[in-house]
């Protein structure tokens, strides 16, 4: 085996390599859309945020705008505040609803955004004064079955 | 008593045994690092076992992560189907690929198709006493023949694994799309979805970048320190192989602890 043939198949390899790392970057790990230095951040109170996660996606109109950077519970209020990631290319106004939602029945929480009519625009640190919790499951329930109950007490 | 005495010396033993090899086995990498110059300036040296090491190891690799990737898609789409989330299976293939198995087993693969080889022949040197004539000629046994196969090795594990990855992914996409009807490109955005490039990516070529540091590191440690003799480099051998696959199982575990802890994935 001499050297240049040697040199070649490490060089066909080395490319093969390489080309595989871009491969799983680009096409799996789908860096084109890793963008985290741009962006903003909004704040935004729930009174229960489920499961909602850190690094959720951050939807307005079903259109990732954004992703949830840091999720903690405010020690006077006993609110959770989520300190949301904002691309520089979305503006919200400042009368703008966070909400969480579940995509699908068994999905992934997200924070979906629906903005105002507000002319104000939400700058970087501002805070999102409207807010809807998340939907608790065990909670929907027990309210149906107080429901029920109640129901049934009143026909007596 | 006399026979506690006895266990317990037997159990002192081993322990200081062990420390002193782990101790002989860290100096011998330091004097390895130390002396790797001359694998970077005569690049030569390191091409032709960049060769052996990675070039002879693609095929195994290649076809090794074709069918992982097939099973694993066929496994995990039957699963999947009872919970009517079968086009999550390309997100399957690629986690549990790109995170775990591509490394690990590229790994495994690479210890035992690699590896060994490298003791074997270190440890042949030894025996027909190659080693000693260099070390007369006041030629650095470490700079030119150990040296040179550590950083091959050290540079081939990524490569490899992101191959075994790539043709992973590749085998589940054959079996889910073609075979068994998941839309294209639904197996690719939900996979594009799920997959954090930093989380998946790059922590899976960390861990396979510390797998090749261990596994070269270990495979040309028992080459020279191998006894001699033919039954020598045949236990070195074997040795290898051994500490090597437990070498990776273990520090894949650490890794895992310490890249995936509290991340929620």
């Amino acid at each position: 085996m001499n050297r240049t043939t040697i040199d070649l198949w490490v060089g066909i390899f080395v490319a093969l390599g390489l080309g595989a790392i871009v491969f799983l970057s680009m096409k799996v790990g789908n860096l084109a859309s890793f963008k985290t230095e741009e962006g903003y951040h909004l704040d935004a109170r729930f009174d229960n945020i489920g499961g909602l996660k850190v690094r959720a996606p951050v939807k307005s109109a079903g259109v990732v705008v954004g992703r949830v950077e840091r999720i903690r519970l405010d020690p006077k209020t006993y609110e959770a505040v989520a300190t949301l990631r904002i691309e520089l290319a979305y503006q919200f106004t400042k009368d703008t609803i966070a909400s969480i939602l579940t995509s699908g029945l068994l999905g992934e929480q997200y924070v979906g955004l629906d903005s105002g009519g507000d002319t104000v625009m939400l700058k970087d640190g501002g805070l999102i004064a409207k807010t809807q919790s998340a939907v608790v499951l065990e909670k929907l329930v027990g309210q149906m079955m107080f429901g029920k109950a109640a129901e049934g007490s009143d026909k007596k | 008593m006399a026979e506690i005495a006895r266990i317990l010396r037997r159990l002192g033993a081993g322990a200081i045994d062990g420390i002193w090899r782990l101790g002989y086995a860290s100096r011998f990498l330091a004097m390895v690092l130390l002396a790797s110059a001359m694998a970077f300036r005569r690049f030569s040296l390191t091409m032709r076992e960049l060769y052996f090491a990675g070039v002879l190891s693609l095929v195994i690799i290649g076809v090794s992560g074709l069918f992982v990737g097939m099973v694993l898609a066929l496994q995990g789409f039957e699963t999947l189907q009872n919970f009517g989330a079968a086009e999550a299976v390309g997100v399957l293939v690629a986690t549990s690929l790109v995170k775990e198995l591509g490394p690990v087993v590229a790994g495994l693969l690479f210890a035992s198709r690699a590896g060994s080889a490298i003791t074997a022949e270190i440890g042949l040197m030894k025996t027909t006493e190659q080693l000693s004539a260099m070390e007369m000629m006041a030629v650095n046994p470490l700079a030119r023949v150990v040296a040179p196969r550590f950083w091959a090795g050290v540079i081939s594990m990524p490569l490899l694994a992101a191959i075994f990855s790539v043709m992973g992914v590749f085998g589940g996409w054959l079996v889910a799309v073609k075979l068994l009807g998941v839309d294209n490109g639904t197996f690719w955005s939900q996979m594009q979805a799920q997959i954090d490039f930093r989380l998946g990516i790059v922590n899976g070529i960390i861990k396979s970048f510390v797998f090749g540091i261990a596994i070269t590191a270990i495979a040309v440690y028992e080459g020279y320190d191998a006894t001699p003799t033919a039954e020598g480099v045949a236990s070195a051998t074997t040795r290898t192989v051994v500490e090597s696959a437990l070498a990776v199982l273990a520090i894949d575990f650490v890794l895992t602890v310490f890249m995936f802890r509290g991340t929620g994935l």
